[in-house]
């Protein structure tokens, strides 16, 4: 579980998070939903540790990332994989190597061991054979699945997504939501996703959290979304203007 | 604009600091540093063969030019074109050059991995990116551009002999004589120094310039024309300050 309370974060004289409290939990799909513009991305930055918010605490199972030691944050950092919306695969490496690196830095496995823990995550996201290839050689799903299986090459606890369905087709979006909380579940993962695609809140989002103008204007689980709609113009808006995307 | 200077040296010296805070996995840094030892060294050979060639003959020829009073040996060419290639066209050349090749491409290398994320992966895997990325790449180029240099320095007066005894402007013998006559150990020991410097100032310099790289393309392109611009600035100052303080 992750728990996050009076997060404010500024660039410069400009606020882009107000006041940010809220619980993601463990082996649940937990997305961050609001507009462009919104705080979303900041606020996932600062959980992963790219920004440093200017008040409060980020606790991953109760440990405070904004208070520990450097070895001790490293051994949290270790716990967390990340799917970047553009992927972020190394391209001087090929598939297997990319889904190896973690393994490389921070495990004692021996080679044969590596290779086989890459087969198997490659497998666990339904991609065979496709090992000596080079990210620029594969589709954006392909690369997707691959990025997902390098976040969870280690034992990973905490699994961040962001905008996993970005420039995607609707069906390949489909099966990457369905992979995503395969292994949400599977794994018992805190999966914090950074989306706008409604589709995908309301087809894998177990808690949702709605942002708006940097400031939290709403959360709770989907069987309550839609009666919310009704009572918070700012949130109808956003999912009416959604599906129309 | 003096304030900028010293915000950017700060900075500079703070990302050169957490290079070296801390340490990966030495296979890998050793794996990683024989790629780059390869890249910069193999990869940069044919550039600086053929610079270098051109470079000696060019001086020799030039060094004739000039050298109208018969009562001056023509040795003295030899001289001129083995002494000013090790002090000065060697290293700075050889390096102003590589500011270029090699800069450019250390910049545009992490620039790029910058604008696509991948660096905030390795920060995310926990990895510190500066020691990973561009720590391999300055060992690399401290190791392999004063090795650069040494070639450089015997083609370049392998060029002027070449040019000399091609075109007739002086014999073999003479060539070598003049060479010989006045040279001493702690001019190629010099141009080591210099050659060192520089390799530093390219791949920090490049590296520093890629690693802050903003935007996306054409932020890449810009990061690898100041990699470029400042590096080679900075060569031919540390060219002067060496020159000052060590002859």
């Amino acid at each position: 579980m992750i728990e996050i309370k009076g997060v404010n974060k500024l660039f410069e004289d400009r606020q882009v998070l107000f006041d940010i409290n809220a619980t993601f939990l463990s082996g649940k799909n937990n997305l961050i939903i609001g507009a462009s513009g919104g705080g979303k991305s900041v606020m996932m930055k600062c959980m992963v540790g790219l920004e440093h918010p200017d008040t409060g605490t980020i606790a991953f199972d109760g440990r405070d990332i904004l208070a520990l030691e450097d070895q001790d944050l490293r051994d949290v950092r270790r716990e967390i994989g990340m799917l970047f919306q553009g992927t972020a695969l190394f391209d001087s490496l090929t598939v297997e190597q990319n889904i190896a690196f973690p393994l490389e830095m921070f495990s004692k496995m021996s080679t044969a061991e590596i290779r086989d823990r890459v087969n198997f995550c490659l497998k666990r996201v339904n991609l065979e054979n496709i090992n000596n290839k080079f990210p620029s050689e594969i589709s954006g799903g392909m690369k997707k699945r691959v990025g997902i299986a390098r976040a969870i090459a280690l034992d990973i606890k905490y699994l961040f997504c962001d905008e996993p369905n970005s420039g995607l087709d609707p069906i390949t979006s489909r099966l990457i939501d369905e992979l995503i909380d395969e292994i949400t579940k599977e794994y018992g993962i805190t999966n914090v996703i950074n989306s706008h695609d409604m589709k995908t809140v309301f087809d894998i989002g177990d808690h949702i959290i709605f942002l708006y103008k940097g400031k939290k204007w709403w959360e709770g689980n989907r069987a309550d979304l839609k009666h919310a709609q009704k009572e918070i113009k700012e949130l109808d808006e956003f999912i009416k203007a959604s599906y129309f995307e | 604009m003096n304030l900028r200077f010293f915000y950017y040296f700060g900075h500079y010296l703070l990302f050169m600091k957490s290079m070296i805070a801390r340490p990966e996995k030495t296979r890998i840094f050793f794996k990683r540093l024989s790629d780059e030892m390869y890249k910069i060294g193999i990869g940069s050979l044919p550039i600086i063969a053929i610079t270098s060639l051109f470079i000696g003959a060019v001086t020799t020829v030039q060094t004739a030019y000039q050298l109208v009073s018969g009562l001056i040996s023509k040795s003295v060419i030899g001289t001129i074109v083995s002494d000013s290639t090790m002090l000065e066209l060697g290293p700075t050349i050889s390096c102003l050059v590589l500011s270029g090749k090699v800069g450019a491409h250390i910049a545009s290398e992490i620039g790029n991995m910058r604008i696509s994320e991948q660096i905030d992966a390795l920060d995310v895997m926990g990895i510190n990116a500066p020691g990973y990325l561009a720590l391999p790449k300055i060992i690399a180029g401290m190791l392999m551009i004063p090795l650069l240099n040494i070639v450089a320095i015997t083609l370049s007066i392998y060029g002027g002999y070449a040019a000399g005894e091609l075109s007739g402007i002086l014999t073999h013998e003479e060539f070598i004589s003049g060479a010989r006559s006045t040279f001493k150990g702690f001019t190629v020991f010099f141009s080591t120094v210099k050659a060192f410097t520089f390799a530093f100032i390219i791949t920090s310099v490049s590296s520093y310039q890629g690693y802050y790289t903003t935007g996306g393309a054409l932020g890449v392109g810009e990061s690898s024309t100041r990699a470029v611009v400042y590096s080679s600035v900075l060569v031919l100052f540390f060219d002067y300050i060496l020159a000052e303080i060590l002859l």
